[in-house]
């Protein structure tokens, strides 16, 4: 996945690389393990909302290996006439939920949580947030709604990777007690290691779906996760890579195979 | 036109299940009858406007219609991007209600002023506004619209007891209601406003002035060809509305006589500055903002007789 992500940004002249790069273990454990989805159209699919929509890359690259969309799809990313854009477009298919701004995805996700409620149906919701996503007041909002109405079929994954656009989280808006908060608000809430898609996979294989509270799995990630320069770099947040900048990046993701 | 429009959703609840009733907290003394008989397909949110929005679009998602319920400003304003990136965006049918547009949460304050409404809603294309005028005709206007594809945003009045005498219900999706007849002027209004401007009407015609009044609910779609030869018909214009003069009812007028070359002046009476704090009923606010019937029948007296109409 990180070649891909790393090639079409690089093709596509786009930034949003750390960001991608750090949910690619989520992303592998959702949709080669977790997500129940035959095909996008099914209406008993399980759901899934990216709601830090600007990794989009990374979900388009997840959608590729799912057999979804084509590599020649997949080239058009930040072409023209093409819906893959930055952020998911909602006519994209296999796009649950448009998102972009931030803030909207567990309240879309709630809803759709409720809706397989009130449907009786067993299929399940997933969200993937960012940590600076929680600086936005409304996912509190649907935080609070989902553990007071006991949605245990949504399990919200916030990708823990520790800074925003224009700084670190810590500088911005510190948010050291996360555990606590979402534990204080209702959740079931769990930690782990966000780059390790086997725990990942067992953490969510072992959540109870039927009953009890909703489910929070805080994934502890790095950003830029796999390219060494970019690891923790805020610029990485929106600079596009130079072709130099590709050929080592593209070594040292291919040495870690 | 609240209690109507929860007794004409109860009906349509009652034969299709898709219809599911969500509040921000608000609708005491209204709600209930939805709640009682439907409690497991009504929800209160929690005063989380946007949250609602949210939830109302996943529900849309999986196939309910979900109907949104709040004050004009906190179902409007509040969450306003989550209406554009959530049902708009997905074109889900999400039913955005707004209660109380203009000035009737009167003593309540700017916060509860609905005057901005119609103009932020009206420039989406992908979202029907209606505003209906009355009791009865919030009923009709709702029976014909709420299966519509795509999301809706209803702007209501809250008194039911509003009666627009003359338009006894009349609704038809993209046109405008002709529920007076005149020859000097036309008078056409948006929403609740359309009583004041009923009873200016009268006025006016005692005063010699034939005027012919026509009630717009139909925002989006907006009406056409027949509301060219309305227009047409007369030199002067006026519309009125209890929202800002920009972006709502006067604009939609001002657009549709520019873009079809009607030869026509057209005044806009609305609301034209901020509310300064000074409370009181709704009466003496539409007075204070020139929206009351003796306020509007002044205002179109005054424009004719400079434009030289003898009256």
């Amino acid at each position: 996945m990180r070649e891909i992500i790393l090639k079409e940004s690089f093709r596509a002249h786009v930034g949003h690389i750390g960001s991608a790069l750090c949910i690619v273990e989520l992303l592998e454990a959702l949709y080669g393990h977790i997500i129940k989805a035959d095909s996008p159209l099914n209406p008993e699919r399980d759901r899934f909302i990216l709601s830090k929509g600007h990794a989009a890359l990374a979900l388009y690259v997840a959608f590729y290996f799912k057999g979804w969309i084509s590599a020649e799809q997949l080239s058009t990313f930040c072409g023209n006439d093409t819906t893959l854009g930055v952020h998911p477009e909602p006519n994209t298919p296999g796009v649950d939920f448009g998102t972009g701004s931030l803030g909207q995805g567990l309240s879309f996700a709630t809803g759709a949580a409720l809706a397989a409620r009130w449907q009786k149906s067993k299929r399940r919701v997933f969200a993937l947030l960012s940590d600076a996503e929680c600086n936005e007041g409304s996912t509190w909002e649907a935080a609070m709604f989902a553990a007071h109405h006991m949605l245990s079929n949504l399990c919200a994954l916030v990708d823990l990777n520790k800074q925003q656009a224009f700084g670190y989280t810590k500088d911005v808006i510190n948010l050291p007690r996360i555990k606590e908060i979402w534990q204080g608000l209702g959740w079931d809430v769990h930690e782990v290691d966000g780059h390790d898609v086997e725990k990942i996979v067992d953490t969510i294989n072992a959540l109870n779906f039927v009953n009890g509270r909703p489910h929070v799995i805080l994934a502890h990630t790095v950003f830029g996760k796999g390219v060494s320069f970019m690891e923790g770099q805020i610029k990485w947040h929106y600079s596009p890579l130079s072709e130099q900048e590709l050929s080592q990046a593209l070594l040292e993701v291919n040495k870690g195979k | 036109m609240r209690l109507t429009f929860i007794k004409t959703l109860v009906e349509l609840a009652q034969s299709d299940p898709r219809i599911v009733l969500l509040t921000a907290d608000l609708g005491y003394s209204a709600l209930e009858p939805f709640r009682d008989q439907f409690p497991d397909r009504f929800i209160n949110v929690g005063v989380a406007e946007q949250n609602m929005v949210g939830i109302a679009t996943g529900l849309a998602e999986s196939g309910f219609i979900p109907f949104v319920y709040s004050i004009v400003t906190f179902a409007s304003l509040r969450p306003y991007e989550f209406i554009r990136n959530g049902p708009i965006a997905h074109q889900l049918p999400v039913r955005i209600v707004g209660v109380g547009g203009g000035m009737e949460y009167s003593h309540n304050g700017l916060t509860h002023f609905g005057v901005e409404d119609i103009a932020v809603m009206r420039t989406q294309p992908g979202l029907s506004v209606f505003a209906p005028a009355d009791a009865q005709q919030t009923q009709t206007l709702v029976q014909a619209t709420w299966n519509l594809k795509g999301p809706i945003y209803y702007r209501l009045g809250k008194d039911d007891r509003t009666v627009v005498p003359g338009l006894e219900g009349a609704f038809t999706i993209g046109e405008a209601q002709l529920i007076r007849k005149g020859k000097d002027c036309l008078l056409i209004s948006m929403g609740a406003v359309s009583s004041e401007t009923a009873a200016a009407v009268v006025q006016l015609t005692s005063a010699g002035i034939s005027c012919a009044h026509a009630v717009l609910a139909s925002i989006n779609p907006p009406p056409k060809e027949k509301f060219i030869s309305l227009l047409s018909s007369y030199a002067n214009v006026f519309t009125v509305e209890a929202h800002y003069i920009q972006g709502g009812l006067g604009s939609l007028v001002s657009e549709f006589i520019a873009e079809n070359a009607i030869k026509t002046r057209l005044t806009r009476i609305g609301v034209t500055r901020t509310p300064d704090s000074i409370t009181g009923d709704q009466a003496s606010l539409y007075d204070r903002y020139g929206l009351s019937p003796q306020a509007i029948s002044k205002r179109v007296a005054e424009t004719l007789k400079l434009s030289g109409v003898a009256c």
